[in-house]
């Protein structure tokens, strides 16, 4: 194919390349908007079925890991938004330093994102045949890093959510089958977020990120930003259900 | 091309950081707001903060506010059709009623149960 410098032969300008690379990229990230789309359709019917559950289950999450992950992904979209920005007014020290950093807030949300795991995981909440949405409850020597007035409420909950869904215990899967399989989802788009994040990296150290091409950069920030986006609506959806009670 | 349009904008860090100062405060105010009982509207209020912040991400973050038309006009198309997807479905759902003339949600429907479990 013919190129001159960065600019390959099919485009006029390297302005038209770079929107034409950038559309491309949306219309993937529309595909994905449908992805998430019909998952979080499906969690709302099952939320407005069986409301009972769903806030007990989402009330048994952790606000405060949640809410510092949610800080934590939002500041790493803070640092790729700068990291684009150094590329195009090619500070190519900054762009290496902004790049590390993204890599280092992802990595900080997938440890916050294990700490919550292993809880569920000790806590008797993954999905299966151990699954006990009253473990905790029941059992508050087994569950140490609940504080015991939270216990004492959570009981409180899963009583007063008994009478109207008899059922509790199999709808509150159903809550924690869509929390693992959305976070999940979103978590492994991270890893493959943190993955073309690292091969910038590497990019940039070979110092190949100009003012005039800069292209891979501002995409991988598109799809950052969008796993980002994803989250600001999990966060709610999942950790907000019914906290003021 | 009947016009050139102004695609090169760099947004600078200053933008960035009043985006993200914004992004920050939002997420503390609906956590806020899900302490305080809202009955039905708090999922509203929930979908609405977070609407806002992700507006603020594909405006700013995601340079849409400065993308050539057809890009804005793409990403405006994938909403629309999302929004046909939640909208039929959803208007689907809280409409029917099952053959005993019981409507949903299901949790209403206890008498149901011993027949599912036989």
């Amino acid at each position: 194919m013919h190129r001159t410098g960065a600019l390959y032969g099919q485009f006029k300008t390297l302005e038209q390349q770079k929107d034409s690379a950038s559309l491309g990229m949306w219309i993937f990230l529309v595909t994905e908007v449908m992805f998430f789309g019909g998952i979080m359709l499906a969690y709302t019917i099952n939320r407005h079925t069986y409301f009972h559950a769903f806030a007990v289950g989402s009330n048994t999450l952790s606000l405060e890991l949640g809410g510092i992950n949610t800080m934590v992904l939002l500041a790493s979209s803070f640092t790729m938004a700068m990291a684009v920005w150094s590329a195009q007014v090619g500070k190519k020290q900054l762009i290496k330093m902004f790049l590390a950093l993204t890599i280092l807030l992802g990595f900080v949300f997938f440890g916050i994102k294990y700490v919550e795991y292993a809880q569920k995981f000790h806590h008797h909440l993954v999905p299966g045949k151990s699954f006990d949405i009253s473990y905790c409850a029941n059992n508050p020597n087994a569950c140490p890093d609940i504080k015991p007035d939270d216990l004492e409420r959570e009981r409180g909950e899963i009583e007063e959510a008994l009478k109207a869904d008899p059922d509790l215990n199999a709808h509150a899967q159903l809550y924690y089958s869509a929390y693992f399989g959305m976070t999940g989802l979103h978590a492994l788009h991270m890893v493959i977020g943190a993955g073309l994040l690292f091969w910038l990296l590497k990019n940039s150290f070979a110092e190949i990120y100009t003012p005039e091409w800069n292209t891979p950069v501002d995409i991988v920030g598109l799809y950052w930003h969008f796993v980002d986006i994803v989250w600001i609506y999990l966060f709610p959806l999942l950790y907000l259900i019914d906290r003021h009670k | 091309m009947p016009e050139q349009e102004h695609t090169n904008h760099i947004i600078q860090p200053g933008t960035y950081a009043a985006i993200i100062i914004t992004l920050m405060v939002l997420t503390g105010i609906t956590v806020g707001a899900a302490y305080v009982n809202l009955h039905q509207y708090n999922i509203v209020v929930a979908l609405a903060i977070a609407t806002v912040k992700a507006t603020l991400v594909v405006l700013f973050f995601m340079h849409a506010k400065f993308s050539p038309k057809r890009t804005q006009l793409v990403i405006i198309a994938g909403i629309f059709w999302l929004a046909i997807l939640l909208f039929m479905t959803l208007s689907d759902y809280v409409s029917r009623v099952d053959y005993r003339g019981v409507r949903f949600p299901m949790t209403q429907r206890v008498d149901a149960r011993p027949v599912l479990r036989g």
